[in-house]
């Protein structure tokens, strides 16, 4: 895995899933895409108008939605439907619960603006719990993706595999993080830093950069630290986590997420009966969201390089 | 028109399926009657008259499909499929023992023959908009028939699919409304008055059509049509309970306990009734 990572901002999401469903849909015949009227947030609109047997836009009706991917998927189409976060999770969650992951049928689910990404959509639109659920949900896959490269690779990859899979991501930009073309592994976690064992920072989505950054920051006070991106939150990449918590003798995660079901429940529910070592995390404690710019819900909630400085130092007490 | 004969067996089979569902209930003690003996008559027609499938090849992909989404019933649907030869009538006494691929509710991992996993109300109104709409989309002949609850109407997701249906034309799929007038806490107009169902799914598009849904041939008439431009909507209207003159008198039928001596009373009185048709030839092994 090649990292590119310099600091500079990929292509924004929305211009990536704008242009790989179409792509997914025109190469394979089975994969159909459904959306509950947010097309135009993510640039499909106007390739679904000229394809209305290939895109459906259910309307405002996510529960409906997700019930009609599961059916699909009964008739063989591979069925990729989009909302943001907050209605791709609460809002249709017992829909694709059972009628999806329960009833042996395959949706891929993709949740835009998850946590913090909200904005200035607010605490109605700001799920900090999208992945705490999917986690629940026997044998889904949970996504926070890091780049564009990411979720172009990702998300070609869930139309062909069985049972539920949940993509969050952004519709702006993060940082570029991976090569073009860059190839992923689901369930396998990326070293994407390694000054050092001094303590490990396993990041997902838009933490990963942040990860890196108070990574930098550390080194310039020889505080050697690993950065491991866990882009797959479920299934968990255990072996690494393992590794690096031997290595380490300290772990902290950091997501854009309530601390109750996400990442460091994850990281924490392994470790606990496993390896137990100091831990810490940075992640919204339990609390809704508000409105805000996202740079003003990152310091607010605490999503920050500086707080994942001050965990690494804490847990490992340097 | 629905000949003698083929009235007569649909009738035999209604009730056949109704003594399928008591033994089921017998056999684990208690279950879902009201609700099952009321869609029956539907089954019948459906099974015995209307539907393409094959017990041989449950998953043909062209075959027409049921989705129970009211699917406390599925232990109708189990006798009926048990009936067509999707599996050994036997099974049906394994309804709810551990293990058992008869669930309380409908589950397509488990059992033959059952098109889709329903039983969280509302849910199979959507998975059925769905599975209609990928048969049309993949040129299949195959319908879809929805059996859907009047209390189940009480699911805002079900006027969800409802609405999609009509908008988008998916008129390979027939929505049947069990309409009993009864939910588990009493009378659908005293829980939660649902009003006109034919104007409503009229007003939403559907060429809805009221009919006495234990009535065979009305059953079979409408059913058995083609449709054109709006999807059907068939509101039956149906006795919770029907067929066993105790349990359609009892007023909190939803789920009963079936008894030693209910269920000799209740049998006995199913089979006065397939008595009393006319030349209806020899029994099926394993219900006489």
């Amino acid at each position: 895995m090649n990292i590119v990572y310099d600091g500079k901002k990929d292509r924004p999401f929305k211009e990536v899933l704008g242009e790989v469903i179409p792509r997914l849909a025109e190469e394979d015949k089975d994969v159909i895409y459904l959306d509950a009227d947010l097309m135009s947030c993510i640039g499909t609109s106007i390739w679904a108008q000229k394809n209305p047997h290939r895109a459906i836009n259910c309307g405002i009706a996510e529960a409906n939605m997700a019930g009609i991917a599961a059916g699909l998927s009964s008739a063989g189409f591979k069925p990729i439907v989009h909302t943001f976060g907050t209605f791709a999770s609460r809002r249709c969650y017992d829909q694709i619960f059972l009628s999806g992951g329960y009833a042996g049928n395959s949706v891929t689910v993709i949740g835009t603006d998850p946590g913090v990404c909200a904005a200035f959509n607010g605490g109605t639109h700001m799920p900090f719990e999208d992945m705490a659920l999917y986690r629940a949900l026997p044998g889904a896959y949970v996504f926070d993706i890091t780049d564009a490269a990411m979720l172009e690779d990702v998300l070609a990859q869930c139309k062909d595999m069985a049972g539920v899979n949940y993509i969050r991501v952004g519709r702006k930009s993060n940082a570029k993080v991976y090569e073009d073309g860059a190839r992923f592994e689901p369930g396998k976690g990326i070293v994407v830093r390694e000054y050092g064992t001094d303590a490990v920072v396993i990041a997902c989505g838009i933490m990963v950069e942040k990860a890196v950054e108070a990574a930098r920051r550390l080194a310039d006070d020889n505080i050697n630290i690993t950065v491991i991106d866990m882009f797959t939150v479920k299934p968990l990449d255990e072996a690494l986590v393992l590794k690096y918590a031997k290595m380490a003798g300290a772990v902290v995660t950091a997501e854009n997420h309530n601390k109750i079901g996400g990442l460091y429940s994850a990281v924490s529910e392994f470790l606990g009966r496993t390896y137990p070592v100091p831990l810490g995390y940075v992640a919204v404690e339990d609390e809704f969201g508000e409105v805000g710019p996202q740079e003003y819900l990152e310091e607010r909630f605490g999503l920050t390089a500086e707080r994942i400085v001050e965990e690494v130092r804490r847990a490992g007490k340097l | 028109m629905l000949d003698i004969k083929l009235k007569k067996e649909l009738e035999r089979l209604a009730l056949e399926i109704r003594i399928g569902a008591v033994e089921e209930f017998k056999a684990r003690g208690f279950g879902h009657m009201g609700g099952s003996l009321s869609v029956a008559d539907a089954l019948a027609v459906l099974y015995g008259a209307v539907m393409n499938v094959d017990p041989k090849n449950p998953l043909w992909v062209d075959r027409d499909k049921l989705v129970c989404s009211k699917g406390h019933a599925g232990p109708a649907v189990y006798a009926a499929l048990a009936l067509k030869g999707f599996f050994p009538y036997e099974e049906l006494k394994t309804l709810n023992q551990p293990g058992t691929n008869l669930p309380s509710h409908c589950d397509r991992k488990k059992t033959p023959g059952i098109d889709m996993t329903t039983g969280s109300l509302g849910q199979g109104t959507s998975l059925a908009v769905g599975m209609a709409l990928g048969d049309r989309l993949k040129g299949r002949p195959g319908r879809t028939y929805l059996i859907v609850g009047d209390g189940e109407l009480n699911e805002g997701q079900a006027w969800e699919a409802a609405m999609f249906s009509a908008a988008k034309k998916v008129t390979n799929l027939v929505w049947l409304i069990d309409h009993n007038n009864k939910q588990l806490d009493g009378y659908t107009q005293d829980v939660l008055d649902s009003g006109d169902l034919r104007l409503k799914f009229e007003a939403f598009g559907f060429d809805a059509v009221s009919i006495d849904g234990n009535n065979l041939e009305q059953l079979y008439m409408l059913l058995g049509k083609d449709v054109q431009d709006r999807p059907l909507a068939v509101i039956m209207d149906t006795i919770k309970g029907k067929g066993i003159k105790e349990v359609e008198e009892t007023m909190a039928n939803h789920s009963m306990a079936v008894t030693e001596e209910t269920y000799d009373r209740w049998i006995w009185e199913l089979k006065q009734q397939l008595d009393d048709i006319p030349c209806a030839g020899e029994r099926k092994e394993g219900i006489s």
